[in-house]
């Protein structure tokens, strides 16, 4: 919480950037740059916080009043800012129109509509300062749970029925005692913080904005388990979570939350960060553990259960961002505070990475039980450019898309994989009605084909095979048969793979098969792509009447297909075009047609 | 292999090669200093850490990390998650591609670019994105691409170009 300034300034008493890693991309650094010398002259303290989740709205600075009001302001620039200071800060006088939310604004729904507690400090504390962290309750959990003894601190977390936030849902409280009882003096505790999924990214602001929870909950954990080592597995793409997680690390050293003797308890326990090395499957645990062994990370199969044999073959449990930080809340607020949100089976809230085609992407903690509608349209505040919503896709490569008709579809674990998709970590994409659904599956198998470790035959050859039938369906090549075939395979590599990247590899495939039939059909009977996605399957025509002869597409082609002279209507050689879309995107009249 | 490398590979292998399974914070410590490893340098780091050269080899060729050949003085990483893919990536895919000669998976023949291909930078909301070396850039247009590496292109001209290390923070 802020605290006061000693010489309040119109009310005004901190001022928050938001540098996570989105905002830096929209130009945050800029933007606090600039306040960091303007409110310096007055005396206004500024702090950097991490994301505050409305990642549409980045760059993003909040400005916090003595009496705790706020004012949210979204899509700052250095210009803008000076605006803000000065009418605002100084002058008292919010600028309404560039509010995205307070008091006066309409859009706070975003934030308020959501029930947060794994994101409970994400966007108040400032990531490299531990005493914000603690200032926000945090360590107090590691307190209460260090006065109980192990036993105890694993049933609080299974009374809580936290499930594992990965995609698995595996009980949490139950890996920690399959740890626990097997004997044995060496333990590991592991962080996997491999965030792979493409379209995922709630692990990573977790990790950016609110470092000391995922710490605190593997504190606890190694207390549970009697562990006196643990590892964090971070993905290499995140150089900015490393970074803050290094320094936190640190810094709860020098407060003795790690290291001997842990707030005297007798407890010892420390982390060592590794790196990943870009490779999906290590998001897997099997896999994940063989590269922190310094190894090709490659799948083995189970049991035995790292619960048993895991690290370096010693006992260890495994759990995933999200669900370290989760854990300090249940022991700060109690396990039934905790069981008292989401549903019979789901317990507590799921953090969702929303983004596609929706208006407001973000993060989002919602209740489990809330429905993918209420997510994307109360919330996300619907689909972009007034289109209509196609398909929810959950769970990266290996979930499956969630056809309109099903949104009404509560997200809990068991829902979510009745209506052919998983909960997965997290991530949530929106698709409009021109998303072509064999694009999509194309898409995605391509993906498992880079990342396939090899190990199985039927997860090497058998999504290579299906990447190849779908590249021919989307060049107008499809036969019949091949979507006979694809659906084969899709089968045989779910069955024939060790792990759960083979094993769920098929499902955008199967699910687009059974969901959006028409439109394979549509590539392999008409060699048409019904949403004018398939390169192979369209053309590109300038309309006469309606070219200008302005020459701007001309002057854009990657191909100097366009050929015309000024002011006069301009054509495209259909033997050239390479169907990359730059001469629509780029012409001001709409006489760029696609059919 | 030239002795100045020789040295600065062993004292990387003395500094990181600090406890069990280090093989790979050894391979990016010399990647991230160096810019890539090459089978020459792994022949190198075996000697010097005791770890057999095929192992090393094993792991700089499964994890897409490592690059055995030299890179460009930048790189673009044009990311090809989900929500970028849904909103255009291949567009920018093919406007970088332009506008620094190189194919994806390449390097210019002036070797001021890198392109590369990266499954998912996670600024999904505000795709499609690029990361030039450690910046981020948000909601790419494939007709501004050229512009915004343009400034790359000058910066990284003068003399003081720094050793074109991977994802390594700039603290």
């Amino acid at each position: 919480m802020p605290q006061a300034s000693p010489q309040p300034n119109n009310g005004v008493t901190e001022v928050r950037v938001g540098l996570a890693s989105c905002g830096m991309a929209a130009g945050a650094s800029q933007v606090n740059d600039y306040l960091r010398d303007a409110l310096a002259e007055h005396n206004i303290p500024l702090k950097s916080v991490g994301c505050i989740g409305m990642c549409h709205a980045e760059p993003l600075v909040e400005i916090v009043s003595g009496d705790g009001e706020s004012f949210m302001y979204g899509k700052v620039t250095p210009e803008r800012a000076k605006t803000i200071v000065t009418e605002h800060v100084l002058g008292g006088k919010p600028v309404e129109d560039w509010l995205v939310m307070g008091c006066q604004a309409t859009a706070g729904d975003y934030v308020k509509r959501q029930t947060r507690i794994v994101l409970r400090n994400c966007g108040h504390i400032d990531p490299e300062n531990i005493d914000d962290y603690i200032a926000a309750g945090g360590y107090e959990a590691l307190a209460k749970a260090l006065a109980m003894t192990p036993e105890q601190v694993i049933e609080q977390v299974t009374k809580a029925g936290l499930r594992g936030r990965g995609g698995a849902g595996f009980p949490t409280g139950l890996k920690w005692h399959l740890t626990r009882i097997v004997p044995g003096d060496v333990k590991y505790v592991i962080c996997n913080a491999d965030e792979g999924d493409p379209g995922a990214f709630m692990d990573r602001s977790v990790l950016e904005s609110d470092p000391h929870s995922v710490l605190e909950g593997m504190i606890i954990g190694s207390y549970a388990i009697g562990a006196r080592q643990g590892f964090m597995y971070v993905r290499a793409e995140y150089p900015v979570a490393v970074r803050r997680l290094r320094h936190a690390i640190e810094q709860a050293r020098e407060r003795g939350f790690l290291g001997k003797n842990i707030l005297g308890s007798g407890h010892d326990f420390d982390i060592s960060i590794r790196e990943g090395a870009g490779a999906f499957v290590c998001g897997e645990e099997t896999a994940l553990m063989m590269s922190i062994e310094g190894r090709r990370g490659m799948p083995t199969p189970r049991p035995p259960y790292p619960s048993e044999k895991g690290l370096w073959e010693k006992p260890s449990s495994i759990n995933n961002v999200e669900t370290f930080a989760n854990v300090p809340y249940i022991l700060s607020k109690g396990a039934e505070v905790f069981a008292s949100i989401g549903t019979a089976k789901s317990k507590g809230t799921k953090v969702f990475a929303l983004a596609g085609n929706v208006v407001k992407g973000g993060l989002v903690e919602v209740p489990m039980g809330t429905t993918l509608r209420e997510i994307i349209f109360d919330i996300g505040g619907g689909i972009r450019d007034g289109r209509e919503l196609k398909a929810i896709q959950t769970g990266g490569p290996s979930g499956g898309c969630i056809p309109a008709s099903l949104a009404d579809t509560p997200i809990d674990y068991d829902s979510l994989a009745q209506a052919g998709s998983i909960m997965g970590s997290g991530g949530l994409l929106v698709m409009d009605d021109r998303t072509c659904m064999v694009d999509v599956a194309r898409f995605f198998i391509a993906f498992s084909v880079e990342e396939s470790c090899g190990k199985c035959t039927f997860c090497r050859v058998g999504t290579r095979q299906m990447s190849e039938i779908l590249e021919r369906i989307t060049h107008g090549q499809g036969t019949p048969e091949d979507l006979v075939k694809l659906e084969d395979i899709a089968i045989k590599v779910k069955q024939g793979s060790l792990c759960g990247l083979g094993q769920t590899a098929p499902n955008p495939v199967l699910t687009t098969l059974r969901n959006y039939r028409e439109e394979y059909e549509a590539h392999v009977n008409e060699k048409r792509c019904p949403t004018l996605k398939c390169a192979a399957l369209i053309t590109y025509t300038i309309d006469a009447d309606a070219c200008t002869g302005c020459t701007l597409c001309a002057r854009n082609c990657p191909v100097n297909a366009i050929t015309g002279e000024v002011r006069k209507p301009h054509l495209i050689d259909q033997s050239l075009c390479i169907k990359c879309g730059m001469c629509q995107q780029v012409c001001k009249f709409n006489a760029v047609t696609v059919s | 292999m030239d002795q100045a490398l020789a040295q600065q590979i062993k004292e990387i292998v003395d500094r990181v090669n600090t406890e069990p399974g280090s093989a790979i914070p050894i391979l990016q410590a010399v990647q991230n200093t160096i810019g890539y490893v090459s089978k020459e340098m792994i022949d190198e780091i075996a000697t010097n850490a005791g770890i057999p050269a095929s192992d090393l080899y094993g792991i700089a060729t499964f994890y897409s990390q490592f690059h055995m050949e030299p890179r460009g003085k930048n790189i673009v990483k044009v990311c090809h998650g989900t929500a970028c893919h849904l909103l255009g990536a291949d567009r920018v895919a093919a406007a970088v591609e332009m506008a620094t000669g190189a194919k994806e998976g390449h390097t210019s023949s002036d070797r001021v670019f890198s392109h590369e291909r990266v499954a998912c930078l996670g600024c999904c909301s505000l795709g499609p994105v690029i990361m030039v070396n450690d910046e981020v850039h948000a909601a790419v247009k494939p007709e501004r691409v050229a512009t915004l590496l343009r400034k790359y292109r000058q910066s990284k001209s003068d003399s003081e170009v720094k050793a074109s290390a991977a994802s390594q923070p700039s603290a």
